[in-house]
């Protein structure tokens, strides 16, 4: 499916300056797997020494945090935004 | 400038200077202020603070904060409540309560992390300052903000309790309600500060916005006679403050400035939105996120950043977490209010009710020292236990109508005990 992620300030030095990329991609895990293939710098970034998406790192479908539609595994539809934010704190 | 702190990730250990940024770009991980003790131990003299008022500024040594800096306003300082009532209610015996319900400025320890944050803001540059909220972190931000000469722009839950709006709308902040929880709204800041170059307090800010929490720490100690407590019940919403509280211990250990000694942290949440103290029970190796369901709209936050941390200090500490309902909440409200005359918001009752759960579950001792941290103001709330105080029917002005009262009330008490 054609979708977007969105790419933080923080991870642009490691997508020459590149805000958001399309991609085609069934799942989240296809799309940060596109993601970190297009930019192997950021591979690292993404997903921890055991492969899991790092501790502080949100990724998010549209208005969801993946975690509540059953993690990277959920499926993508048309037009779907990924977007990858930092984890903050209280209130 | 040369500073005797800078930022450290809390993960990866890199360094990243001083600037107005939240998370390492290598790992995401928070970053966190470190400190040169060393230097610290030379600069830092307990006998210094003979000669200051009692409040966070005291501490100025501990904190990032610049050589020449003058404090504006006298935030902290507040009672640590040796109780009686309440202790034989729970049949314990050293159990303190420290009180910051009644913290300048705002009502509620946020005040203190905004009085640093501030002063990271004016560091940085910034003429705009704000914040995702709960409520009180909006008061305190609004409140400092127009005493120091900041435009402030708070973002919040568009269900927030009312009362909470109106204590930021009065400073003259903006207000931008969000329709969402606050995991929603905390996500919108962290787009708006990549995006625009405000000081978002508990965002860019955060690092060092998180360091005033450590004051309610030094003053638990200092209040104590300077020593440690064996227990301290800490409300988690983000998880910061438990961590902390235990990391102003540490530094005055390290400077010798009390004994050390293990301390274990207990971690209070309401069922409605326990993420960290589900991690915990359940021995989970990272938390699941919740949404938040519960009238302790201030630790509503299903997505703690500082969780893993939390987790982690009260695992190491031998400490435990846990979590209550809105009816135990209310309840414990109306305990601490009738017993010790503290009147907390649902944070206060969802940390009080905890506590007294501990102490029944054999966690929490009879003898030792027990610190509960109370942090924020019942006035704040009222929306939440209001259905518990019906308004009672008026009298007339005349002697009669009162005796005719105390008659009924008799009648009705009678009846009551039958």
């Amino acid at each position: 499916m054609p979708v977007t992620i969105e790419i933080p300030t923080a991870f642009r030095r490691f997508t020459d300056g590149t805000p958001k990329i399309d991609c085609s991609a069934a799942t989240i895990a296809d799309a940060l797997n596109d993601l970190t293939t297009r930019f192997p710098a950021l591979s690292r970034h993404v997903r921890d020494e055991q492969g899991q998406i790092r501790q502080f790192l949100n990724v998010y479908l549209n208005e969801e945090d993946i975690r509540f539609l059953g993690g990277e595994g959920c499926t993508l539809k048309e037009g779907d935004r990924v977007l990858l934010v930092p984890s903050i704190a209280g209130g | 400038m040369s500073d005797s702190y800078e930022l450290r990730c809390r993960e990866c250990g890199k360094t990243w200077g001083n600037a107005p940024r939240s998370f390492c770009e290598d790992c995401f991980s928070p970053l966190e202020v470190s400190y040169d003790y060393d230097a610290l131990k030379k600069k830092a003299r307990k006998e210094n603070l003979a000669g200051r008022a009692f409040n966070m500024w005291r501490y100025a040594e501990f904190l990032p904060l610049h050589d020449d800096f003058t404090p504006t306003s006298a935030i902290g300082g507040t009672p640590l409540v040796a109780s009686r009532k309440l202790a034989a209610q729970w049949g314990i015996n050293n159990l303190y309560l420290k009180n910051d319900a009644v913290c300048f400025p705002s009502l509620s320890f946020k005040d203190r992390v905004v009085g640093t944050a501030l002063v990271a803001a004016r560091r940085f540059g910034f003429e705009t300052v704000g914040c995702s909220s709960t409520g009180n972190l909006a008061n305190a931000v609004a409140a400092q903000s127009a005493q120091q000469g900041f435009d402030a722009c708070v973002f919040i839950p568009a269900d927030l309790e009312p009362a909470k709006v109106l204590n930021t709308a009065v400073y003259g902040a903006r207000i931008v309600r969000i329709n969402g929880n606050y995991d929603h709204v905390n996500r919108l800041c962290a787009q708006i500060a990549d995006r625009f170059k405000w000081g978002l307090v508990n965002v860019n800010l955060r690092p060092y916005y998180s360091e005033g929490s450590k004051t309610h720490g030094f003053e638990i100690a200092e209040q104590l006679g300077w020593r440690l407590p064996d227990n301290v019940v800490c409300p988690m919403a983000g998880g910061s403050l438990i961590g902390k509280i235990a990391k102003a211990f540490n530094e005055l250990v390290t400077l010798g400035w009390v004994e050390a000694k293990p301390v274990k942290f207990f971690g209070a949440q309401a069922t409605g939105c326990s993420p960290i103290s589900d991690g915990v029970k359940r021995n989970l190796a990272r938390f699941e996120p919740q949404k938040p369901n519960t009238i302790a709209r201030s630790l509503a936050i299903g997505n703690p950043a500082d969780g893993p941390f939390a987790m982690k200090l009260i695992r190491e500490s031998g400490g435990w977490a846990e979590d209550i309902s809105d009816r135990e909440i209310i309840d414990a409200i109306k305990q601490l209010a009738e017993t010790e005359g503290i009147f907390t918001e649902t944070a206060g009752g969802v940390t009080a009710g905890v506590a007294q759960k501990l102490i029944q579950q054999g966690r929490i001792a009879a003898d030792e020292t027990t610190v509960v941290c109370i942090t924020g103001n019942g006035l704040k709330t009222t929306d939440a236990i209001a259905a518990d105080f019906p308004l009672t029917e008026a009298i007339a002005p005349r002697l009669d109508a009162f005796e005719a009262y105390l008659d009924n009330q008799f009648t009705a008490a009678a009846a009551a005990t039958k």
